[in-house]
């Protein structure tokens, strides 16, 4: 479904990403592993068309990203949540989750997908006219994921969605996760809680200083003795 | 007392103008982050422009056409400008954007001139002008269009940007540009939406400015410019709410210190005000006190 190729980005001349290629299916759960300035959200970035590339391809249903611009990425079915959730903070949680439809034009499609936001998410439905920037942390990343599903996606690119959550909502945040990939959306999801994300995706890849070191499914890298003593020794 | 009632009611009617002033300069920095300089530049033109549009025409234009017109052409320059002069420097340190700002403003001041002249046009009333009486005073139409008029382009403005989805995606792009584009949002589009609807009220301010005081020349911008920005930045740099309070207050205070004070203190005391709030609170009325990022 979506395929990167060899992927190079560069910041002026620092080389961020150095050849990086993966693949994500229709209905899995994909995590990309790292940790701090590995190049994660560089990554992620030049999927939405945020950063340009350098070299490589990145396709999506067999069409080229590149040919879109930034702003119609969303358009057919890519949904990226930002790293550090960027509700829009003086906006209410509705007119966020609204923003979230932005592209839509079929208002009643987008009622059920507000419905469909305010199930999975009740803390949400009970603060529609809070201000957004008002909400705790772990509310706000409920917001930022419920805002990037109100473009119906086919796929959601998740940055880092349990930094700098307590533990019981970390868990909370990876079982909606799952919930949502389980009512079929495919998910890119990108961690340093490598332990959390490696539980419940179904393929992994590891990620060092731009390269990708190591790469399988989930399971056979939660035994794997360099990822334990890596990234799971916490 | 009559006095006092006379002089708010004026107060009223130059705040009107600073306010439709002000409201540019604040969404144009709540959007891009800019001071724009020529804002009193795009006042002047529109004043231009109703004065053709009234007088140069083989056939008479109702007002509210010629306004709408004017205003109309006003959005387009304003448009312009920041598709020519302020788009590349999006992501230019802050100063860069600043200084273009400066040299717009004096290349439209001169741009006039060449096309004008450096005589003054004098502006005929385009409305009646005999006065109204209300509650015993008489009051001139054109005070009561303007304050009209104003408040009534306040209003259609407040509702567009807290009703309506382009208005929302508005706030949302000066909120936090790059989770705007993730939406969807065509974050250039809405940069120029945001300056035509700043360019056409600034338009109008420059209008009801020029019928105010019968005279329409190049640098006529700059003074009430000026203020209209002491008034943003008295309301709160950014906030629309802040900019309409903030011209109104200005208008106020520059017609009391008229009546009560002197002529001469008027500018001192403007000016002097904007070094006040600038020293104990920057953030204004309605601002936030956020920290600046750099
Ligand atoms: N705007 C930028 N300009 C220059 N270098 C940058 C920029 N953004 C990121 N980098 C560099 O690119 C590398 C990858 O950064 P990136 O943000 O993608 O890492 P990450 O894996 O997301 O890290 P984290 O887990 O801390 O979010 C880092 O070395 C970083 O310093
Ligand atoms: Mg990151």
């Amino acid at each position: 479904m979506l395929k990167v190729d060899n992927l190079h980005v560069h910041y002026g001349v620092i080389h961020a990403i150095k050849g990086v290629s993966f693949e994500v299916n229709e209905g899995e759960i994909v995590t990309l592993i790292g940790s701090n300035g590995a190049g994660k959200t560089t990554i992620l970035k030049a999927i939405s068309q945020l950063l340009e590339k350098s070299d490589g391809d990145i396709t999506f249903l067999d069409k080229s990203l590149s040919d879109y611009k930034a702003h119609d990425v969303v358009h057919i079915g890519v949904s990226h949540v930002p790293e550090g959730r960027h509700v829009f903070p003086d906006l209410t949680v509705l007119e966020n989750l609204e923003m979230g439809a932005y592209y839509r034009k079929d208002k009643t499609k987008i009622r059920e997908d507000l419905y469909k936001v305010f199930y999975r998410f009740p803390r949400l439905k009970e603060r529609v006219s809070q201000i957004a920037g008002t909400l705790s942390g772990g509310e706000q990343q409920m917001l930022a994921i419920g805002r990037a599903l109100m473009s119906h996606p086919k796929i959601l690119l998740l940055d880092e969605p349990s930094m700098g959550l307590a533990p019981i909502l970390v868990k909370e945040i990876f079982d909606i996760i799952k919930e949502i990939n389980a009512a079929g959306t495919t998910i890119l999801l990108v961690e340093q809680n490598a332990n959390q994300a490696l539980h419940i995706s179904d393929k992994a890849y590891v990620l060092e200083t731009g390269n990708i070191t190591l790469s399988g499914p989930s399971k056979e890298l939660l035994n794997d003795e360099k990822v334990k003593a890596a990234y799971l020794s916490a | 007392m009559e006095l006092f009632i006379r002089q708010l009611i004026n107060g009223l009617n130059t705040g009107s103008i600073y306010a439709l002033v002000a409201i540019g300069y604040t969404m144009v920095y709540g959007i891009i982050k800019l001071i724009n300089f020529a804002h009193g530049e795009i006042m002047m033109f529109g004043a231009y422009f109703a004065f053709l549009f009234a007088f140069s025409l083989s056939f008479q234009l109702p007002f509210i056409l010629v306004i709408v017109l004017s205003m109309f052409f006003a959005a387009l320059l304003g448009i312009l400008i920041e598709r020519v002069a302020y788009k590349k420097l999006r992501k230019a340190p802050r100063i860069s954007a600043l200084i273009t700002a400066i040299g717009m403003s004096l290349f439209l001041q001169h741009l006039a001139q060449l096309i004008f002249g450096a005589t003054p046009y004098v502006m005929k009333q385009l409305v009646d002008t005999t006065p109204v009486t209300i509650f015993n005073f008489d009051i001139s139409r054109l005070t009561l269009l303007t304050i009209g008029l104003s408040i009534f382009f306040m209003i259609l403005l407040s509702l567009f940007v807290y009703k309506t989805k382009p208005g929302k995606a508005m706030r949302a792009v000066s909120q936090d540009k790059e989770a705007a584009v993730l939406m969807g949002i065509n974050v250039d589009n809405i940069i120029s939406l945001t300056f035509a609807i700043g360019s056409a009220l600034g338009a109008l301010g420059g209008i009801f400015y020029a019928m105010t005081y019968s005279q329409i020349y190049p640098t006529m911008g700059v003074l009430p410019g000026l203020k209209a920005f002491i008034a943003a930045v008295f309301g709160g740099i950014g906030s629309i709410g802040g900019a309409m309070i903030g011209g109104y207050l200005i208008g106020i205070i520059e017609t009391m210190t008229k009546a009560y004070i002197s002529s001469k203190w008027v500018d001192v005391i403007v000016f002097g005000l904007l070094i006040v709030i600038l020293l104990f609170k920057p953030s204004g009325i309605l601002g936030k006190n956020r920290k600046e990022k750099v």
